[in-house]
């Protein structure tokens, strides 16, 4: 009984360290309805300050607990700065764009820190006059764990007060429910804003500067706390604090005793606590519906079948592609394959996501599920390569059926936050299951048929399933279940009230992009010959949302226009040091300089030229 | 008296304390254009949510030709031969005003399913002779993203024929309109449903359309049924003037002009 005591303590004290996290993350989107990927770095960074303060500052002027709070102020300050430089310029920008963005400062922010602090882990000193246990029913609980226990609460009051009982707490009440009215009140909506970011991001400092006497500091703790945060903070119901809290608890307790039944796979126990609770209450435990706010996105034009000018383009580069193993060598023909694999992948993410309107944040999943069930085939069955690339569309797909159910219930930021959940349970499952994936050391010596050996082989393989599948989208695309994608992405209402059973289409398209990417990840296991779970894993999710992004979100060649510079900005600079850093800052650009993408930028031009036909969406 | 295609009776619907609607009952005929009239807030637009499947009833009946569909969902309301517009328009934004047309038939035969066949090639007879009937053709290439208000309404309206439905559900089918061209659409509505034999229920807040083209009105106060009957019946109601006090000397300038 003592055990489960001190087991449920535990739970609490995570809880609150979640909760910290969360909140913040909470208030911010309830105001600025920006989901902040970078809330995590917020936490990581607060958690490498606190530890540099206490460890290097000399005389220990500032003490601990001093060290804490600066550390958490510093994080404020940072977070007000990229508040002011990035996220102002693109508060009215569909919500993809936004987390792209801020994806791009956690790529800035990892260097930032690998380059201020240096890569090991670090292992940060006890609390003072908190080091030692007390005594609970005779298990020993750390003095620092009751502390923490404490915390929560008193931020959970602390915060109600200054949201209810000051002025500023009515105007950031008054935005989180409509910040349009608030605006046309005369409210400095911008100062609003970064007050609140001020806010958020001191607690997401705080969080990670009260973790330095409990964990080892890494430079993984960004995305690890990040995945969670969105968990509690979509099962709390975005924008609630009180929510927020209460999932906090839900979570931690969840963590604590599940890793007693399930020890491999809390994530898991996680996801289906959040499914459950989106399936009966959509908006999560506190949450509002969304109220719509109808950002000032461009008129999208109706999509046409290709011009003459279009298609001789694409024939030419179809030709180009055919005869390329003849003139190039075998590098640019393996980066050529990789080209294609990645087009593939990208264009089933914008399958979904530009025709359909369901933001998937987790799009590797479905690319990590059909790299491992070819490689499965060809590891455990014994199977040839031929079938090992058709069990790797029916894997990613079968994941996509059950996903996908519970996904296409939900829309907007709460899709998204549930997709990248469930990304989240493949790749720790991929990570963890050691047995059957190899865990972190992959799985090895995946390699094609003897037919398809060479480099160029492989290469006319590839181009005959990706260009093939890519293609088959493009017709879906126009066909009338396609349609009916994008009928339900313009207009839900009028789809259900022409009789269509939205939801069905929606699932079905899900498991269509699912299978495709599945057919993309078949194809790179043996390209590669190898598979990891960095395959399934955030930042792969974030490259098809980069590549589709920078090819142009509503232009149909998009995403294979930005496969290719992706792939090959990628080759160029991955060779440097701190490319995560020059490449968040491309990110960051894109969304801020050219949010139309390559694509959707040559077709203004050719449209302004005369070469397309189309019409100028006025207003 | 002639079949009823809709009978209604004793629909209900509170929202916590407030009665929106409360006990009403009533019957459309076949090619009847029926108004629902009543100040703000009197309860039509729930009436419509729940005829339509979109609001859950408190209680009450709703019978579309003998078989009930009250509970039904939106969709299955439609299959069974309602249309509906919408008070603010309902279209797809990015595609032409043919292919919203297109939409709505493809459903209606059935062939969402399909992801194979280009969509913008499945009857388009069909759709182009819907938008002649609204007055649409010239239009049916553009973007409905660029539509004047007017001309969605009347998308709209070619949308809700598509199935052939034989009761349209049209929810202030004129709001948002130049006053000139309110009552042509209003008359193109009651012209093609006069064609057709549909029957029609629709709100509105502008008399001068009601009086013109309704054949049987019902007044609507805080969720209750206080009047119901031929134009000039629902003029000189003394309760209904009384509701519309503020409006007295409109129904009077009607009256004499």
């Amino acid at each position: 009984m003592s055990f489960y005591f001190a087991q449920f303590l535990t739970g609490l004290s995570s809880a609150s360290s979640l909760f910290l996290v969360a909140c913040g993350l909470s208030l911010i989107f309830g105001v600025s309805r920006v989901v902040n990927f970078a809330h995590g770095s917020f936490y990581m960074l607060g958690a490498y300050v606190a530890y540099s303060l206490v460890q290097y500052v000399p005389g220990s002027i500032l003490g601990f607990w001093g060290s804490v709070i600066a550390a958490a102020l510093i994080v404020a300050l940072v977070g007000v700065v990229v508040e002011i430089l990035i996220l102002k310029r693109i508060y009215n920008a569909p919500e993809l764009y936004q987390l792209v963005a801020t994806f791009g400062v956690v790529l800035v922010m990892q260097d930032a820190i690998l380059l201020v602090f240096g890569g090991e882990d670090q292992f940060g000193p006890r609390a003072p006059g908190l080091d030692g246990v007390v005594r609970i029913f005779g298990e020993p609980i750390p003095e620092y764990d009751l502390l923490l226990i404490a915390l929560g609460p008193i931020v959970l009051c602390g915060l109600w007060l200054l949201l209810n009982r000051t002025r500023w707490g009515v105007l950031v009440r008054a935005a989180t429910l409509d910040r349009e009215m608030v605006a046309s009140l005369g409210v400095n909506q911008s100062w609003l804003f970064t007050t609140v970011f001020f806010l958020g991001s001191f607690l997401a400092g705080l969080g990670g500067a009260l973790q330095v006497p409990r964990v080892s500091i890494n430079l993984l703790m960004d995305l690890s706390i990040i995945a969670e945060a969105f968990v509690v903070v979509v099962i709390g119901g975005m924008g609630s604090i009180p929510g927020a809290f209460i999932a906090a608890l839900l979570i931690g307790e969840l963590n604590a005793f599940g890793v007693l039944v399930l020890p491999q796979a809390t994530i898991v126990l996680a996801f289906v606590v959040m499914a459950v609770v989106l399936i009966l209450r959509p908006y999560g435990l506190l949450g509002k519906p969304e109220t719509l706010a109808h950002s000032a996105g461009q008129v999208e034009l109706p999509i046409r079948p290709a011009s003459t000018l279009a298609k001789s383009v694409a024939g030419l580069l179809l030709v180009g592609l055919v005869i390329m193993p003849f003139l190039a060598g075998e590098f640019a023909i393996v980066l050529a394959t990789d080209v294609l694999i990645f087009a593939l992948f990208a264009a089933s993410l914008h399958f979904i996501m530009s025709n359909g309107g369901m933001v998937s944040f987790g799009h590797a999943a479905y690319f990590g599920l059909g790299a491992y069930g070819a490689a499965f085939v060809i590891k455990y069955a014994g199977g040839s390569m031929e079938i090992a690339l058709l069990a790797a569309p029916l894997m990613a797909a079968a994941g996509a059926l059950v996903f996908g159910w519970f996904c296409v219930r939900l829309s907007g930021v709460y899709m998204a936050m549930l997709t990248l959940a469930a990304a989240q349970i493949v790749w720790s499952t991929a990570f963890q299951w050691q047995d059957l994936t190899g865990g972190d050391d992959g799985l090895l010596g995946i390699w094609p048929s003897e037919w398809a050996k060479s480099k160029t082989a492989y290469y006319y393989l590839a181009l005959v399933l990706c260009g093939g599948s890519i293609l088959a989208m493009r017709r879906i695309i126009f066909s009338p279940f396609g349609y009916t994608l994008r009928g339900g992405r313009d207009n839900p209402n009028r789809t259900e009230s022409i009789g269509i059973n939205l939801r069905q289409h929606q699932w079905a398209g899900f498991v269509m992009a699912g299978m495709f990417a599945g057919i993309a990840g078949g194809v790179y296991v043996f390209s590669k010959g190898s598979i990891f779970p960095d395959e399934a894993a955030i930042p792969r999710s974030v490259d098809a949302l980069v590549m589709v992004l920078l090819g142009g979100v509503q232009t149909l060649s998009g995403p294979v226009v930005g496969a290719g510079v992706f792939r090959l900005l990628e080759d160029e600079i991955s060779r440097l040091d701190y490319w995560r850093a020059i490449l968040g800052v491309i990110i960051i650009s894109i969304v801020v300089i050219a949010p139309e993408g390559i694509a959707g930028f040559i077709r203004k031009i050719a449209m302004k030229a005369g070469f397309e036909h189309g019409e100028e969406a006025s207003s | 008296m002639s079949q009823s295609v809709l009978s209604v009776r004793n629909l209900s619907k509170s929202f916590g304390g407030l009665k929106a609607v409360s006990d009403v009952s009533f019957d459309l005929v076949k090619g009847e254009l029926l108004a629902m009239i009543g100040p703000n807030g009197a309860g039509k637009t729930t009436c419509f949510n729940m005829l339509n499947g979109q609001l859950k009833a408190d209680a009450g009946q709703v019978m579309l030709n003998g078989e009930s569909i009250l509970g039904f969902s939106p969709r299955k309301v439609w299959r069974k031969g309602v249309g509906r517009t919408f008070q603010i328009t309902a279209t797809y934004a990015s595609m032409t005003v043919r292919e919203n047309v297109q939409m709505a038939l493809i459903s209606h035969h059935r062939r969402t399913w399909d992801i194979w066949r280009p969509a913008s090639g499945q009857h388009v007879e069909e759709a182009m002779d819907l938008l002649a009937l609204v007055g649409m053709k010239e239009q049916a290439e553009r973007a409905a993203a660029i539509l004047a208000y007017g001309d969605l309404k009347r998308l709209e309206l070619a949308i809700a024929l598509a199935h052939a439905p034989e009761l349209l559900l049209m929810d202030e089918p004129t709001a948002g309109m130049a006053p000139k061209e309110r009552v042509r659409l209003m008359q193109l509505t009651a012209d093609i449903v006069a064609e057709r034999n549909i029957s029609v229920l629709f709100t509105e807040h502008d008399m001068d359309v009601v009086f013109a083209h309704a054949h049987r009105i019902m007044v609507l106060n805080r969720g209750e049924l206080i009047a119901s009957g031929s134009v000039d019946e629902v003029r000189n109601d003394a309760r209904v003037q009384e509701v519309y006090l503020g409006g007295g000397t409109l129904f009077e300038g009607q009256a004499h002009g």
